[in-house]
């Protein structure tokens, strides 16, 4: 958008047009032809909210940027063909080792052409980063629940996003055909084949026969290269239009409310912003990838069933899946009715199904729950709710067991554990675990909440220790900057859905089990904070810090004139006091005028 | 941007509150607006502007330099085969780019932030909705639309139409059947391997076969049929062997525990296991000698060879299938047939 922005500004034609005579032909020449001035005009000083977390999903966009760059650049070397060859060319360990011509290609491309093998990795770091990107992204947008309305199907398609990436990721990974992406792939065979009813014909259907056949790799090329790419730029750029639509949404702040937006406008500042973190996105990529050798194909060498090495991990993404497969205890298998029905199998597909399809209608569900109709703009701080950030938490530790059980022997060997040990463990985490971070995190965040109230309401701990005249030490509690005291201000509340009686005068079941799991969700609420409380604990704050200045002084004053009675020197009484602690009042004067920035001059 | 509007307004007009609805606060606490805006080192100090502006454009220039520097290391750093030539030019290009591209991030992004303007503005929102006159547009749409086609007067019409839609892709689908070959039997296949009787044990991957005095005690063998060292891959090279792995222990005839129907499938303290994990497929390659245990490297399951090679841990379900193995004239290990079951992951057909 900047690009297209950038050249077409002037749309009237003065003497000297902005930019010079040529922009400005130019400019009218397009305009003239696409009307363009129009969308420059509307969306040229859009405002967009500023904050750090709102970077995590740009991670994502750039480095698919990246992606699709690199990877274009392999596709005019890379040969999806499992042909046999053999490899003749100069990586003296291979030479003469049967093998597809897709290894065999990618060979090629890290040791005989220059800057290959810096693309490849460039790629395969890229793609990582991608999916990182989009999960830190959605963490975000859950735990701050940016996924409420209007923006609940651009969760969905955010979802979409994130499954397909994975999918991309996965069929990337399985194209060079070496022994470590053949192992990968017969491990979806196995789970394929696993599947009541369709499983082998479905694995014979995807391997053009028998596994490993000679197809795979062509087919899931067209996947990587074709299909998959077209339809994550279609919902990517779907992603993006209705998030302009729907404007980002901003985190509380001074000034900003649920029917506006406060922030920088897209020309000049965040198109440069943008900009400039696409190339720090790229740059910080291409070092990686320049440093760190990522998949050193030339060690695994082609694929053959027989041998496997121990410790071999799947990409990062793919590490929830595989461990939900270890996670099963022995024996899951039985036969029945004649056919053989594989839980050990069924169960994890079951599982990551269900788990992935809640985080895909988690909004869905919280609306029900909530009857909340309203559109939100305003991004949650996580502690202010409460239960969902608990429910969070519950989901990150299931996903996590999942995903270290993906490394249990090296876990295991690693920390010097039995292999049994670690299993059996991540087995009781993995029950146990969200169940007890459910409650810890429900708690943290309350307990969060009532020290946010605490600070509003009597300032923060200034580290200022007084005695009082009767010799009593207390700390002084300097009052919040009003501005940054509004952030803390949770402003919104919410009651538990009540069921009321149809015209029948009955309750429906499903209507009371609402109820209660609204009743649920609501639990242990803090009601809001009211002006008039606020207005209240700040008189009583000013008062009583001006109680204690007058007392110190008073001190001071007391002390010096014991001191001149003695003949000791003596300071300016008052004078101390004032010039090193400011009264509150000052502090406040201070703030409002944007001079002073901290209690001690 | 007309304050005096409420651009909410108009979801407002519509919104039918129900139950449990979010609640206003009757006296919620008062947003203290923009603050007034802070001055940066930049817009108070003209020099500390300069040093800015100085500092934005000598990134640019350095990332002109390290762009230079990524083509000078392409040409500096050829290829020669060894993984030193391949490092250095992958590494020094690579910095050259990665400095060319940080450089012009860090660039942008602090000339957005210390030299472009920070003054924040405010835009209203409006509700996504459309408004209730737009709506009636569009409703007005659909209802000419509906009335000038009879779509939805015209059942027949209507309903063939969709019949006739979801009927035309279905050729499309039926196409596909030609992913896998024809005249094959997924099941048939699964069901057996290139093992014959009298087929010798031979070692993977050379194909020369194995006697069985060579088998000492405690050692372990990774074996292929020795037809199949012959084959190449458009021959199916790969797909036998991904059935036909099998792994060849000999253990102590004592502690060797037999079932009474399998007592003639092993030689003298020698068995032989398929190798493909019976959970989803993976090589069984880890042979600990003390224990007589299997493992799989991809999901730990465990299988003892003392004991029919039954599963003690992991996912794995069934017992990896044992080949009966004998010897022949010439001292060779060969099989006495095929597997009697089906090796490899399960499947529905299985039985």
């Amino acid at each position: 958008m900047s690009t297209a922005t950038a050249t077409s500004a002037p749309e009237q034609k003065k003497d000297a047009p902005l930019g010079g005579r040529f922009v400005g032909a130019a400019a009218n020449y397009i305009d003239e032809r696409t009307s363009i001035s129009g969308l420059v005009k509307e969306l040229g000083r859009k405002i967009f909210p500023d904050h750090w977390s709102f970077m995590l999903g740009e991670i994502a966009l750039w480095s698919f940027v990246v992606v699709l760059l690199s990877g274009t650049f392999l596709t005019f070397f890379f040969q999806a063909s499992m042909v046999e060859t053999h490899y003749d060319g100069s990586y003296p360990l291979m030479r003469g080792v049967a093998m597809s011509a897709a290894l065999d290609s990618t060979l090629n491309i890290s040791f005989d052409l220059r800057g290959g093998l810096l693309v490849r990795q460039i790629h395969h770091w890229a793609a990582l980063v991608f999916v990182a990107g989009i999960g830190v992204h959605m963490l975000r947008v859950f735990f701050t629940g940016a996924f409420r309305k209007p923006r609940e199907l651009n969760w969905v398609i955010g979802f979409v996003l994130f499954v397909l990436a994975m999918g991309e990721g996965f069929t990337g990974y399985s194209l060079p055909d070496d022994l470590l992406s053949g192992n990968g792939l017969r491990i979806i065979d196995g789970m394929i084949k696993g599947i009541p009813l369709i499983g082998t014909w479905t694995s014979f259907l995807l391997f053009g026969g028998e596994f490993p056949g000679d197809a795979i790799v062509g087919r899931l090329y067209t996947l990587h290269i074709l299909l998959l790419p077209a339809i994550l730029v279609a919902l990517l750029a779907l992603h993006l239009v209705l998030m302009i639509i729907n404007k980002h949404t901003q985190f509380a702040g001074p000034a900003r409310t649920n029917s506006n937006v406060v922030g920088y406008p897209m020309l000049p500042v965040y198109a440069s912003k943008m900009g400039g973190f696409f190339f720090l996105t790229f740059g910080v990529i291409v070092l990686i990838a320049s440093l760190f050798t990522i998949n050193p194909i030339w060690n695994y060498g082609p694929y053959d069933p027989s041998p496997v090495s121990a410790g071999t991990q799947p990409d990062w993404y793919i590490g929830f899946a595989d461990g939900a497969l270890r996670l099963v205890p022995p024996g899951w298998e039985f036969v029945w009715l004649d056919r053989t029905w594989s839980f050990n199998i069924i169960v994890p597909l079951v599982v990551l199904v269900l788990f992935i399809l809640l985080v895909a209608i988690y909004p869905f569900i919280e609306a029900w729950i909530t009857g909340d109709k309203r559109e939100h703009h305003i991004a949650q701080r996580p502690r202010n709710a409460a239960t969902r950030t608990a429910i969070g938490v519950a989901g990150v530790i299931f996903y996590a067991t999942l995903w270290a059980a993906a490394s249990s022997d090296l876990i295991a060997t690693h920390f010097m554990l039995s292999m049994e040990g670690v299993i059996h463990f991540l087995q009781f985490t993995l029950i146990l675990g969200p169940i007890i971070g459910y409650f810890v995190a429900k708690r943290i965040a309350i307990a969060l909440q009532k020290k946010d109230r605490e600070v509003v309401l009597h300032g923060y701990e200034s580290g200022r220790i007084v005695r009082l005249p009767g010799g009593e030490y207390i700390e002084v509690h300097q009052p919040v900057d009003q501005y940054d005291r509004w952030k803390l201000i949770d402003a919104e509340t919410y009651e538990p859905y009540v069921p009321r009686p149809n015209a029948k005068g009955n309750i429906p079941w499903h209507r009371n089990l609402r109820a209660a799991i609204s009743r649920w969700f609501f639990e242990d609420r803090l009601t809001p904070l009211t002006q008039a409380e606020i207005a209240a604990a700040d008189a009583h704050q000013h008062h009583s810090l001006d109680h204690m200045d007058e007392e110190e002084a008073a001190e001071i004053a007391g002390a010096d004139q014991r001191a001149a009675e003695d003949g000791r020197p003596v300071n300016a009484v008052g004078e101390k006091a004032s010039a090193e602690w400011p009264s509150p009042k000052a502090l406040n004067e201070a703030n409002e005028t944007d001079e002073g920035d901290a209690p001690r001059a | 941007m007309a304050h005096d509007v409420d651009p909410l307004e108009h979801e407002r007009a519509s919104w039918k509150p129900s139950s449990g609805l979010a609640v206003e606060v009757s006296d919620p606490a008062v947003n203290p607006g923009l603050p007034p805006h802070r001055e940066r080192i930049t817009d108070k100090d003209p020099a500390a502007m300069q040093r800015a502006v100085r500092t934005v454009y000598t990134l640019f220039y350095l990332s002109v330099a390290a762009s230079i520097w990524a083509v000078v290391a392409y040409m500096v750093f050829p290829l020669d085969g060894t993984l030193a030539a391949v490092h250095n030019n992958s590494m020094f290009v690579g910095l050259g780019i990665a400095f060319a591209l940080l450089a012009i991030g860090i660039g942008a992004i602090h000339w957005s932030k210390a030299v472009m303007s920070d003054k924040e503005y405010i835009e209203p929102r409006h509700a996504t909705r459309g408004r209730d006159s737009t709506r009636e547009g569009a409703i007005a749409v659909f209802e000419a639309a509906n009335e000038e086609s009879g779509f939805g007067r015209r059942a027949m019409i209507r309903n063939s139409l969709i019949a006739a839609v979801v009927a035309s892709v279905i050729p499309g689908i039926t196409l596909f059947r030609g992913l896998a070959p024809e005249g094959e039997d997924p099941v048939e296949l699964l069901e057996h391997t290139m093992w014959k009787k009298g087929m010798r044990l031979a070692l993977d991957p050379t194909g020369r076969p194995i006697k069985a005095s060579e088998v000492t005690l405690g050692s372990a063998f990774h074996v292929i049929p020795e037809e199949l060292a012959k084959l190449s891959h458009h021959e199916g090279y790969l797909e036998e062997k991904a059935k036909a792995i099998v792994l060849l222990m000999r253990l102590p005839q004592e502690d060797l525990i037999e079932a009474e129907d399998r007592k003639s499938w092993s030689y003298d303290g020698i068995v032989a296991y398929s190798k493909v994990c019976t959970h989803v497929g993976c090589p069984v390659a880890l042979y600990e000698q003390l224990t007589h245990h299997l493992l799989c490297p991809c999901h730990q399951s465990q299988f003892d060879v003392a004991d029919g090679a039954k599963v003690i841990f992991g996912p794995a379900a069934r017992p990896l299938p044992q080949l009966p193995i004998t010897v022949d004239d010439e001292g060779y290990l060969v099989a006495q047939s095929d597997f009697t079951e089906p090796v490899g992951p399960s499947f529905w057909e299985r039985h």
